[in-house]
């Protein structure tokens, strides 16, 4: 059933979105993580969305292709105290962006809500259609 | 008798059939709407309740190249074109406000259209349940 259909879409951006959330959920944690397992300082991450056919051509869902992370330098800071200066005394730390990390959360959580209104309404249009010759 | 009543059916299952196609294009366009160079999608419904009642549904051919000139090489639109709701062909929205990313769609005008179609969709379920009355009873006793 077509209607049916629209969960599929709907569900796959909301699952795209929430991996969204989710990198950025990790970048504003580790905006003061001045190193990481493989002993580089933390860099952003971010998310690629792709239009995928759910279905058929006319329908499609979203799907994450890939998680990429941010190649612009570490910014660097002027901390002789801290145990990972280099011998300037500025330590490298993260390139997560604070601000656009926050405005990616806005966004995210905002196309969340979107498609979740969009099943809302896809599920009130199918419990009407139950209600056929009743 | 049963054609009549088929006939009689038709135009509102149509238009239900349509109507529910078309939502979930424009789910798809609320879902890919941070997907970069997604393109909005949407059908003209009048045209496409017309074909689909006048049974035109494969008398569409694909999109064609323009051709000025009849040396010019003819062009037909690849299988993974916009698609089609009942064989007629989607287009794709022209965009008010372009975006950086090459994507065209306009949240405020699906949600817009997506909520006209679902109340759209509702009052069509209400007037074929008002057929079927009607139906029941003329061919109830009494």
């Amino acid at each position: 059933m077509s209607l049916s259909n629209i969960f599929n879409v709907a569900g796959s951006a909301m699952s795209a979105q929430s991996q969204r959330l989710n990198a950025t959920a990790s970048n504003i944690a580790n905006a003061d993580s001045a190193t990481s397992p493989n002993g580089t300082p933390y860099r952003a991450k971010q998310v690629v969305f792709e239009a995928i056919p759910v279905g058929s051509v006319k329908d499609s869902g979203v799907k994450v292709a890939a998680v990429v992370e941010d190649q612009a330098p570490p910014k660097l800071v002027y901390d002789p105290k801290h145990p990972m200066a280099d011998g300037n005394g500025y330590v490298a730390m993260p390139n997560v962006n604070p601000v656009e990390e926050m405005v990616n959360m806005i966004s995210a959580s905002r196309s969340y809500q979107t498609n979740v209104e969009t099943m809302n309404t896809a599920k009130a249009m199918l419990v009407k259609t139950l209600t056929i010759g009743q | 008798m049963v054609s009549k009543l088929d006939d009689y059916f038709r135009f509102n299952e149509m238009a239900l059939n349509l109507r529910a196609q078309r939502q979930q294009v424009l789910a798809s366009n609320i879902a890919n709407a941070d997907t970069p160079n997604y393109k909005a999608r949407d059908v003209n419904f009048a045209d496409a309740l017309k074909n689909a009642l006048d049974n035109k549904s494969n008398t569409i051919p694909p999109l064609q190249l323009d051709r000025t000139a009849a040396s010019h090489v003819a062009g037909t639109a690849p299988e993974t074109g916009p698609g089609s709701i009942g064989g007629t062909a989607l287009q794709y929205r022209t965009p008010a406000q372009g975006s950086v990313d090459g994507n065209t769609v306009d949240l405020d005008v699906e949600r817009n259209e997506f909520v006209d179609n679902g109340i759209r969709y509702e009052a069509g379920v209400t007037a074929v349940n008002g057929q079927i009355k009607a139906m029941l009873n003329a061919i109830q006793p009494g």
